[in-house]
């Protein structure tokens, strides 16, 4: 049995898009294989310590995110970009990937400073990009459909030290225009894709869990589970879109 | 006071009695709709006539609360005019003011849509305002809960001082509004042993909207709701004019209440189950109270009313009864799961996740439900839904066996696949959202059980 440890920043704060249902996601699919997670919350104040296997960051009110946003970029930055340096697995999503990059302009023109783990920026539009959001993402070599729902006011313009996750196949992605949806780097993805992410695609959370296990120091063939829900989740959430970027 | 021209009206009552005859859905906004296009005030020249009126808002609560307002006023023989068919934008009211057969001094009793506020208030003038409680609710459709909370402090600060603002002491981002107007009544609950142990996980504006502390409960009731303070400013829960004294559950078939007010206690039986309508009561008792009605008329009027479409009605089904739960947000549905593990036997369970403009387009939110609460008591469940398997995976999650997750895509066959698997008699809780509750009503009209929505909603 193997022990992945996860590291969850903000979880009073940061929940509004269903992150819940993305930590219950790695929970279970470790358990059902007899592996453990074990879960370290990090509210504001709190020094996180760069050695977990696993991060998570999500959504936030914009409230929230202003709130949180300091104390990420002083107390909790340097820790995540050692982490994410030395290999452990990351997830932010929806306002998680805005936090995660160097800096966030708000509507007013208010600059929030990020962990600056992803290369990347976030300007706030003027309106939001909300919808179903069918993406195709690459992650280890393999390229597969990914479905989700996504709901953000930011446009993100991704630098040279990360890859996007995917293409988009129908919704905006990052910031309407480019096509082009989340980031990566390493072992560290960021997404717009909520509803939540992990459920209905269970191939990118068993490629974080096989990351998380892998910095652990306990890597692990990660046998195949029932999916079946999953898949049939997955597939009504892609029949349901037209696939107007084809 | 100019009215509508009689031939917008005219034409506006046509294709309202053409809609509802062609059977194209309820009928019950469209003329609305037409006069709106027609006439942009409206509402504001139809309200004319009445005598007073009186808008209830929240996110959960407030279909029943007006049609405990109906109550309490039917009961002292007042006129009155409301938008009980549950379209509760302006064109609803519109539509309601419409249809009004003698608006002249009628009191009218509004529920409106959060968002809808103040288009409906500024046309309304109303006399009394009622804010019950804002609850994360459709992200997608409303934006963030704070932006509806602003949203609710420009209204209360345009409203003149001769309305009388009623308002929940338990929700501080409500309790907040009293501070900006002087005419005001408060309700709550005050039955300690109606607490939670904790506030929950779906709990939202936990911190003070004076000063961004986080708040500190003594109480939790309702995700939210309950007895706060903020440790940082002079922002607490106020004592409440009119509280819920005793609640005493009768698991899902009502419950018993005193109901604390300024004159004095009042009783209140009903068969509403839950604490969520322990609040709803409340609301109406404090609404009845700033209306002058008499308390103890009031309450028996209140307490005899019955559900409102889909918020615990029953409907007899094939030798069972079935129970329909609005499901559609964390907070109403944790509620509906709180009542049902009252009922003592296996619960049986049809969960309809559909995910149209009506509902949300996001099914993120049944992840912030504790629907964990109830799986040890669970004796079937079928789902059904255009997100039926986003709602298989959340049970399956949540730990639920894979083994007995069906998803059916039809109501009808969800509805013969629930009731086969049911023992004689039991009980069917349907837990339905929006507009999944108006298939199944649809399906349950066409079955000869239920009648037209329209007509008794
Ligand atoms: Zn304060």
């Amino acid at each position: 049995m193997a022990t992945v440890r996860l590291c969850h920043l903000y979880p009073d704060q940061m929940n509004i898009y269903a992150d819940r249902g993305n930590i219950a996601v790695f929970r279970q699919r470790l358990a059902w294989r007899g592996h453990r997670l074990e879960v370290t919350d990090a509210g504001p104040g709190v020094e996180p310590s760069p050695d977990h296997d696993l991060w998570y960051l999500g959504g936030g009110q914009d409230r929230d995110q202003t709130m949180v946003a300091g104390d990420l970029a002083t107390l909790k930055g340097s820790a995540m970009r050692d982490a994410a340096d030395d290999g452990a697995a990351m997830l932010f999503v929806c306002g998680g990937i805005q936090l995660a990059g160097h800096v966030y302009v708000g509507v007013n023109g208010e600059r929030l400073a990020g962990a600056a783990v992803l290369d990347l920026e976030t300007t706030a539009g003027s309106s939001r990009l909300i919808g179903d959001l069918v993406i195709e993402a690459e992650l280890d070599g393999e390229t597969r459909e990914v479905v989700g729902y996504e709901n953000h006011a930011g446009r993100t313009t991704l630098g040279d030290a990360v890859r996007p996750l995917g293409r988009v196949v129908s919704g905006h992605g990052n910031d309407g225009t480019s096509g082009f949806e989340g980031a990566v780097r390493d072992r560290v993805i960021g997404t717009y894709l909520h509803g939540p992410l992990l459920p209905k695609n269970p191939w990118v959370a068993d490629a974080l869990l096989g990351w998380a296990l892998a910095h652990a120091g306990e890597p692990v063939d990660l046998e195949p589970l029932d999916d079946r829900v999953e898949a049939a989740a997955h597939s009504a959430a892609v029949a349901r879109t037209s696939h107007p970027n084809r | 006071m100019r009215t509508p021209s009689t031939v917008a009206r005219a034409l506006a009552r046509s294709i309202g009695w053409l809609s509802r005859h062609a059977g194209r859905g309820g009928g019950t906004t469209v003329p609305g709709v037409i006069l709106l296009r027609l006439r942009p005030d409206a509402v504001a020249e139809l309200a004319g006539p009445l005598g007073r009126s009186i808008v209830i808002s929240a996110t959960n609560g407030k279909t029943t609360t007006a049609r405990l307002v109906v109550a309490a006023l039917e009961a002292v023989d007042t006129p009155i005019v409301a938008n009980t068919a549950g379209s509760n934008l302006l064109r609803g009211v519109a539509t309601a003011l419409l249809d009004a057969k003698r608006p002249t001094g009628a009191t009218g009793v509004f529920e409106v849509d959060e968002a809808a506020m103040g288009s409906v208030v500024e046309q309304l003038a109303p006399e009394v305002v009622v804010l019950m409680n804002l609850f994360r609710d459709q992200l997608d459709r409303y934006g963030e809960l704070e932006a509806l909370a602003d949203g609710w402090v420009e209204l209360v600060d345009r409203l003149p001082e001769t309305t009388t603002l009623v308002l929940n002491a338990d929700d501080p981002a409500i309790a907040e509004l009293a501070h900006r107007h002087a005419k005001v009544v408060t309700f709550g609950v005050d039955d300690a042993s109606a607490a939670r142990a904790a506030v929950q996980h779906a709990a939202d504006s936990t911190t003070c909207r004076n000063c961004s502390s986080p708040l500190v409960y003594e109480r939790v009731f309702i995700g939210h709701l309950g007895h706060w303070r903020c440790p940082n400013c002079d922002r607490r829960r106020p004592p409440p004019d009119v509280s819920v004294a005793a609640f005493d559950p009768e698991g899902i078939s009502g419950s018993s209440l005193t109901v604390a007010t300024p004159t004095g206690p009042v009783a209140v039986a009903t068969a509403l189950p839950g604490l969520h309508n322990a609040y709803n009561v409340a609301a109406a008792v404090a609404t009845a109270s700033s209306l002058g009605l008499d308390l103890h008329t009031s309450a028996r009027a209140i307490g005899s009313t019955g559900a409102a479409f889909g918020r615990a009605e029953r409907v007899a089904l094939a030798g069972h009864d079935l129970m329909v739960l609005l499901a559609k947000n964390p907070a109403g549905v944790n509620e509906n799961l709180r009542t049902l593990v009252l009922h003592p036997d296996p619960l049986h369970l049809l969960v309809l996740l559909n995910d149209r403009t009506a509902d949300g387009r996001d099914v993120s939110w049944i992840w912030d439900v504790d629907y964990e609460e109830i799986f040890d008591r669970v004796g079937s469940l079928t789902i059904c839904g255009d997100r039926g398997h986003d709602m298989a995976l959340r049970f399956r999650y949540g730990g639920f066996p894979v083994d007995r997750l069906t998803v059916h895509s039809n109501v009808g066959d969800a509805l013969d696949a629930a009731l086969l698997t049911m023992p004689d008699r039991a009980p069917l809780f349907a837990l339905p959202t929006y507009t999944a509750m108006l298939e199944l009503r649809a399906e349950l009209v066409r079955r000869g059980v239920a009648d037209d929505f329209w007509k008794d909603a």
